[in-house]
């Protein structure tokens, strides 16, 4: 399937969007439970990045599609098979173990993409990029080090974190796998080829998960799906909860 | 306010027990008598230590419990917009309760102890987060009222005599009254919104209203150390003083909203120029401290879930940061 590049741009900014979206979602229901005070701000703050970099390439979607569908519209009126995430951030925190290993699985990858958008020729994507880059790489740096603490700190935490590696490892093949809208503006020159990515994510990845003493599960059998809309059951709940007031009222406006 | 239960009869604590006066009383009266800031290292009375620990703590631990009834609509918030809004203000609050247990552990008491204080159920917080966050309109009226109240008693601890505590109050000052105007226009949204929304907003007035009144703590006549309070200047305008100004703040703006503050006795003096109102239920209030508040078991029991969950994770960070040294060590050795 060929598409145009607004399309493209569209389909791009929605995978980009939702993920940040449902992420910072994630890490947002951390607030006032998390394991030490610091953290607490740390998640917080995280999140609130997430949610800001969701902002942005919703907005950009919306400009591509140009159905007048703003950052609200897209985000709390689509139901689970118009979302666009990656499926291992709508993981559940299950622990703090899960919760640092998604992220830091997640961040290393946002970073490496970041990195190559932000020198993009399109404005808008080089712009929202240039931004977010800048607090990736505290969010990669932050989510990093936890790795290492949790996998060389105790038994009992090495043991959980190397759990939920091995459980969420599945989950990171779709981020490198491209779709029509990807594909497009990799062809366009306006992003890079997703795949390009792996090689160094997977450097960045080996080091942090080495430092941590913790072993690297294999490549093999990969969960599909979020970028064609076929999620885990989990995202249906998260979109209930955090689509309901708009949902239950839908003339207001907030 | 935040640290209403120091003010309560009932806590002996902090009573000034009678002792002979000694010259560095005399010399530390006079210091605070000129308006000198006390800092952690000079002498200081015994009494203006617990004292100031105790309230500082109950300060902190109500900026953390106070994150639970808000982070409970954070999933929930109604537009990205109000998420992030929402997602800063709680942030706030946790970095307030970061600040004051600094403050506080510059009068030698450590962060760990007061929160094992707080688990254990033998330390107070704030009477206003035992209550429940039921519809969104409660997150404009926790802003609008709850920081508003904040705000009236902590703009003067800005000038208390402990200088760790007054800096840390200038620099959450700054912060709550951003907190109070983004409360309030939400409010605002909500009360030129739809139906639908403005009976939110009217429901949510109405049972934050008095919550927030009793966060001034009892009335004067019941205040058990206000006077050493005050001539230490860790206090400097009693309970009722504040409320009353409160309650001037209030009212116009909730006439703005077109809200109805739910105070049948609600009237201006056109004499005093002062807003006149009705008897406040100080037995809800005592029932709150007592631990018999709508949520006063949720909000430990979720402050205890997040501590025990969490110890894992802390122990994980101990332990590797021991790792870390012993390598160091290793390699300079
Ligand atoms: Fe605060
Ligand atoms: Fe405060
Ligand atoms: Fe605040």
């Amino acid at each position: 399937m060929t598409i145009d590049t607004q399309q493209a741009l569209f389909g791009f900014a929605l995978r980009l969007g939702d993920t940040s979206l449902v992420l910072g979602h994630r890490l947002s229901e951390w607030c006032g439970h998390a394991p030490e005070l610091e953290e607490d701000i740390a998640l917080t703050n995280i999140a609130l990045d997430l949610v800001g970099h969701a902002r942005l390439w919703l907005s950009l979607a919306g400009e591509a599609e140009g159905q007048g569908r703003d950052e609200d519209r897209l985000a709390y009126r689509r139901d689970v098979f118009d979302y666009r995430n990656h499926l291992l951030v709508e993981q559940p925190n299950r622990d703090f173990g899960h919760t640092i290993v998604r992220q830091f699985l997640h961040d290393a990858w946002a970073v490496e993409l970041y990195e190559r958008l932000a020198t993009s020729p399109d404005a808008g994507v080089a712009g929202i990029a240039a931004k977010a880059l800048k607090e990736v790489r505290y969010h990669v740096q932050h989510s990093a080090e936890w790795v290492i603490r949790l996998g060389d700190g105790t038994a009992v935490s090495h043991a959980k974190t190397q759990e939920a590696l091995d459980r969420l490892w599945p989950y990171t093949g779709e981020m490198f796998e491209a779709d029509a809208a990807s594909s497009a503006l990799a062809a366009a020159g306006i992003a890079p080829a997703l795949a390009d990515l792996r090689a160094t994510w997977a450097a960045r990845v080996a080091d942090t998960v080495a430092e941590a003493t913790l072993t690297r599960p294999a490549d093999g059998w990969m969960h599909k799906g979020g970028l064609r809309g076929e999620h885990s059951e989990h995202l249906g709940y998260l979109l209930a909860e955090m689509q309901f007031l708009p949902r239950a009222y839908p003339d207001a406006v907030w | 306010m935040y640290t209403q239960g120091l003010d309560s009869k009932a806590d002996q604590g902090a009573q000034p027990s009678p002792r002979l006066v000694t010259d560095n009383d005399i010399r530390f009266q006079e210091r605070i008598d000129a308006e000198e800031k006390i800092e952690p290292r000079d002498w200081m009375p015994d009494g203006y230590r617990r004292t100031l620990v105790r309230q500082i703590a109950q300060h902190a631990h109500s900026e953390i419990v106070g994150m639970l009834p808000e982070g409970n609509w954070i999933t929930r918030a109604p537009s990205l917009r109000r998420k992030v809004a929402l997602l800063a203000k709680v942030q706030d609050e946790g970095g307030h309760g970061l600040y004051l247990y600094s403050a506080a552990e510059t009068l030698g008491v450590s962060r760990d102890e007061l929160v094992e204080q707080l688990l254990a159920g033998k330390a107070k917080y704030s009477s206003i987060f035992n209550y429940p966050t039921l519809t969104w309109a409660d997150i404009g009226a926790i802003g609008w009222l709850v920081d508003g109240a904040a705000i009236m008693n902590q703009v003067p601890l800005c000038r208390c005599s402990y200088g760790p505590y007054a800096r840390a109050m200038i620099r959450v000052c700054r912060e709550e009254s951003f907190h109070q105007r983004q409360g309030y226009e939400l409010m605002l949204a909500l009360a030129n919104g739809t139906a639908e929304q403005k009976r939110m907003a009217q429901d949510a007035l109405n049972r934050w209203w008095w919550p927030s009144l009793m966060m001034f703590g009892p009335s004067d006549d019941q205040s058990a150390h206000s006077a050493q309070n005050m001539a230490w200047k860790i206090k400097r305008f009693s309970n009722d003083e504040l409320r009353q100004r409160f309650v001037d703040a209030t009212v116009p703006q909730a006439e703005f909203l077109g809200l109805t503050i739910p105070d049948p006795d609600l009237r201006l003096n056109a004499e005093t120029g002062h807003y006149e109102f009705g008897a406040i239920d100080w037995s809800e209030f005592n029932e709150i401290l007592k631990g018999n508040g709508p949520c006063n078991r949720e909000r430990l029991e979720a402050r205890r879930k997040a501590w025990d969950e969490g110890a894992w994770v802390r122990e994980a960070a101990t332990a590797h940061a021991a790792k870390r040294a012993q390598r160091h060590l290793k390699n300079v050795g």
